[in-house]
């Protein structure tokens, strides 16, 4: 018996990992960034599927709004054509057997371990908000500062030097 | 019948691409991009975890919480990291990271 949401994670589930693969394999360097986008929409799908509807609305939002916009203007200031056609190193395949062996790692971890589930369920609203604002009020502070922080360090970074005053 | 699983593989497989990538792959963007690939696989076990393990009724949001957390952090890195590229550009006018070789002995 094949329910409606397991078809539904095999095609997010194929979405995340084709655009994965594209990203690594493709010879086009603007492929590969909307390839990107195509994954991290998958993989919003998934977490639809887990009910985390919310993460999906902000996995939406700051990796298809921004992150991969951020990627693209790299591109855009780096010189492009460099990569007109990407080559990967001599190294791929120890990259490629790392890999298989991460997942075969992996694999077996998740085979070899027993854990107690239950019946997927959603978290309201409610509850994930007062986790996040009153439990974890001090760590959700800190980390916007972090962020504050790095923006800022980004500014600094690529500031050119004439403009010091 | 879905279950834990499934997302437990999917985060496996798509981890294991992102490693692929970082390994592989010659443009520093390219490296950053494999980068966010691989925090997605872990979003996607935390928000497994959190939507199948059977939590206390007080714990049950602390998966999604430490993926906004991730996400967070994601953002702040890809900031510095696209900075660090830009200025690295701008030295040595090549984001290739095999011709980066400086503290290469």
């Amino acid at each position: 018996m094949i329910s409606a949401s397991l078809v539904l994670f095999y095609i997010a589930g194929a979405l995340t990992l084709g655009g994965a693969l594209a990203v690594v394999l493709t010879r086009n360097i603007v492929y590969a960034a909307f390839a990107l986008l195509a994954s991290l929409m998958g993989v919003a799908g998934v977490f639809l599927i887990a009910f985390a509807e919310f993460l999906a609305l902000v996995q939406v939002l700051i990796y298809g709004g921004a992150i991969v916009i951020v990627i693209l203007f790299s591109l855009m200031l780096t010189r492009i054509e460099d990569f007109r056609v990407l080559s990967d190193n001599r190294q791929w395949p120890f990259a490629a057997l790392a890999a298989l062996g991460v997942f075969a790692l992996l694999a077996a971890a998740i085979v070899g371990t027993s854990v107690r589930t239950v019946e997927r369920r959603s978290v309201d609203f409610e509850t994930l908000g007062e986790t996040l604002f009153v439990q974890w009020a001090v760590p959700f502070e800190v980390a916007s500062l972090v962020l504050l922080v790095a923006l800022i360090g980004a500014i600094v970074l690529v500031r050119t030097s004439g403009g010091r005053d | 019948m879905i279950e834990l699983a499934h997302f437990q593989v999917l985060s496996a497989a798509l981890f294991a691409i992102g490693i692929y990538g970082v390994l592989a792959r010659r443009s520093a963007v390219l490296i950053l991009m494999s980068i966010e690939l691989m925090l997605n696989a872990v979003n996607i076990n935390l928000i497994g975890f959190a939507a199948f393990v059977d939590f206390a009724e007080s714990q049950r949001a602390l998966g999604q919480v430490l993926v906004i957390f991730v996400i967070t952090i994601a953002a702040a890195e890809l900031a510095l990291a696209v900075a660090i590229i830009l200025r690295l550009y701008r030295n040595r006018s090549s984001v290739n990271v095999d011709e980066i070789d400086l503290m290469k002995w």
